[in-house]
This record gives structure tokens, sequence and C-alpha cells, in this order.
């Protein structure tokens, strides 16, 4: 039970994906502009990485690693999630087109996005059953949304702020990410594992 | 004509520079950079693939249909990886180990995609080739810059070797994560200053300003 509790907090905060894992920077710096459009990527993100952690590890367990494939897991994965990417967003579009007008447009990003292969292949190497995996994948995704959420909220603000002209645009961006992620590492006493 | 393949080769090192202009490919750059030799490592590993997926790709834009083009580069660029993998494993296993993770997510650096489907996909072999060798070279120097100057804040050292008594000054802020994203904004931020110092010398005040929009449109 203490595992699934050091999972959930540790995702989220001790080894938040962005701050101080630095997966998914890509979208980090990209789509966080504005703290709707930042909302929207993160449900995307939590929802695609806690279908892929399922699948990434049902096919490692039952298809690579019966066969002793395990070095193709790379070129595996990323066409699992490729196409899990693809079919979530013809699904979506069928069935619920109010969720599909509020995803749709950032999930062709996502297949790009290297938390979501990142989190597959860290479930393998931690050795995660199928519960501990879903549960990683969830929570990995919640604090990537809470990170790129506050990111977009200081850049709301940076935006009508008179910045010195080298640091407008990503520089000053990276440094307000910097300060969050210096108040992230506060958390990494928490459990002194992890 | 050789003018333009020198073209197509600078191009990734200074004009349109993967890390501090074209801001692509950011995970492995923030993440690998405490020591100036993963740097190193990290750039190497990536030109390598950057290479042999533009090469592959050009060689096959004929033959793959536009509609599954994108899996289609995923699944080269990820066999080049996976070889990359292989090779590391085997021979540089210290190396291998400090990359770790961000070896194998080498597949969804944007910039070997973006180059792939930019560049390879509708241009001949060779200035692939230049194109893709320019891109590596640029990241390379990036990444090992960011490491120089963050293994020298953070660990007093100099590729590995300690400088001095500078290692009881250090501070060890540079090489957690929180320094990753100050380093790199900082020269992000230089680079820009430097960039706009050579314009401005180089062109009227008019020009200037036509940059300026340009960056405002794209941020």
């Amino acid at each position: 039970m203490n595992l699934y509790f050091v999972i959930i907090i540790g995702s989220v905060f001790v080894n938040n994906f962005v701050l101080s894992q630095f997966l998914g920077i890509c979208p980090f710096l990209g789509v966080s502009k504005k703290t709707n459009t930042a909302l929207g990527m993160g449900f995307a993100v939590i929802f695609v990485m806690s279908i892929a952690s399922v699948f990434t590890y049902l096919v490692n367990q039952y298809v690579l690693v019966k066969l002793g494939l395990e070095y193709m897991k790379t070129i595996a994965f990323i066409l699992i999630i490729a196409a899990l990417v693809q079919s979530v967003e013809i699904v979506i579009k069928k069935f619920s087109p109010s969720l599909y007008s509020a995803l749709g447009v950032y999930l062709p990003l996502i297949t790009t996005n290297c938390a979501v292969l990142g989190v597959a292949l860290l479930n393998i190497e931690k050795a995660y059953n199928l519960l501990q995996s879903f549960l990683n994948g969830v929570f990995a995704g919640v604090g990537f949304t809470l990170a790129i959420v506050l990111l977009a909220g200081v850049r709301e603000r940076i935006v009508s702020k008179n910045v010195p002209e080298p640091f407008r645009g990503f520089p000053i961006t990276l440094i307000a990410a910097a300060l969050l992620s210096m108040a992230f590492s506060a958390f990494s006493g928490m459990f002194g594992i992890v | 004509m050789r003018n333009d393949r020198l073209n197509t080769l600078t191009n990734g090192i200074v004009k349109s520079n993967p890390t501090f202009r074209l801001v692509l490919g950011t995970c492995p750059t923030l993440a690998v950079t405490t020591q100036a030799i993963n740097g190193l490592a990290m750039g190497a590993a990536v030109t390598f693939v950057l290479l042999c997926s533009n090469i592959m790709i050009s060689l096959l834009k004929k033959l793959i249909l536009d509609r599954v083009r994108i899996p289609a580069f995923v699944v080269i660029i990820a066999t080049f990886v996976t070889v990359v993998q292989m090779v590391m494993k085997k021979f540089l296993p210290s190396l291998y180990d400090a990359l770790g993770v961000f070896l194998p997510l080498i597949v969804v650096n944007c910039i070997i995609l973006a180059r792939a489907e930019a560049f390879a996909s509708c241009n001949p072999v060779l200035d692939s080739a230049l194109d893709g060798l320019g891109m590596g070279f640029g990241f390379t120097l990036s990444l090992t810059f960011i490491g120089i100057v963050r293994e020298l804040l953070g660990a007093g050292s100099f590729f590995g070797m300690p400088i001095g008594s500078l290692g009881n000054v250090s501070m060890t802020v540079f090489i957690l994560p929180a320094g990753g994203f100050l380093v790199y904004g900082t020269l992000m931020a230089l680079v820009n200053f430097l960039s706009g110092l050579a314009e401005n010398r180089k062109y009227s005040a008019s020009s200037h300003n036509e940059k300026k929009d340009e960056k405002e449109a794209k941020v």
C-alpha cells in the first residue's frame, strides 16, 4: 500500500515529470501561453498517458518478453503510442464531439511528447506491475498538468511586463520554469527515496 | 552550387541552431547536460541518428506514401536509435547508464522528425546528409557548451577534471534541474543579445524592426 502512495505523491510532486525529470519540455514551453490551452493539453496528456501505460505494459509483458524481443522495446512502444493516439482521436471524434473539440488539437502533438514514451519506458525499468504502471501514468500526467498550468499562469502575467529585449519569449519562460523547479525541489525531502 | 551546400551544412550550426534558435529537442538539452561529457555523448548519438535517418528518408522518399509518412519516419528513426542503444550498451556502458532513459527517447526528439519532415523528405540525398550533419553539430556544440557551464559552476570541474579548488565554492543548484532551466534561459538570452548586436551592425534600423515584428509574431 505504501508503495502506491509513494508512486502517487512521487510522480506528482517529488519526481514531477517536467520540473525534475525533464520529460515533456517541448509542449511545456510550446503550449503554455494561456491557462485554458495548458489545461486542455494537460488533460489530453493524462488521458493518453494512462492508456499508454496499460497497453505498453501488456505488450511488453505478454509479447516482447515472451518472444525474447526486449530490444525492440523502443520501436514497439513508439508504434503503440502513435497508433493509440490516432485511435483515441477517432473514437473521441465519433462518440464525444464536445470532448473532441476540447482535446482534438492537442492529440496529434502528444505522439512526439517524450513524457508519454518516457513513462512507458520508466514503468518497465522500475518493474512496476499493471496497477502501479497505470497509477504512474495517471499521476505523471497530473504532475505534467500541474506544472504546465502553473507556468501558463506565470506567462500570462509576464506578457504585460517590460522584459529586456534579449530575454523576451523563451529565455524568460525558461527562467520562470527554473524558479518553479526550485520550488518543487523542496518536495524532494518528502520521502528520501522514490 | 558549392556555396549552397556549404550553407546547408552551416545553417544548423549558427543560423538555425536547433537548441538556441529553433528551441527543439529541449528535453535532452536540459536533462543530460549536468556534465560536459554527457552533453557531448548525447550530441554525438543524436548526430548519428539524424545523419542516418536523413539519408534513409531521402533515399526512400519516393516509396513512402504521403498518408503514412509520419509512422514510416518514426520507424526508421527508432531503428537507428536502437542501433545506437545497442552499440553504446556494449562499448560505453558508463555513458549508457548516465544518459539513461534519454537515449531511447531520441526517437521522439523533435529535431529529428522536424528535419525528416521539413528537409529530407523533399531534398536529394547529399543535401539531406549535410543538413543532418550540420544540425547534429549545432546540437552537439550547444549541449556541450551548456554542459561545460553547468559542470564548471555546479561541480567546479571541466570534462570531469577538477579545476584547482573551484570544487569547494561550487553551487550545487547548477547541476540540479532548476539550474538546467536557468543556464539554458540565460545562455539563450545571451545568444539573442549577441545576434541582435551582429544584425544591428549589418542592417539598417528598418530591417531590425522587421526582425522584431517577426519575433513578436513567433511569440
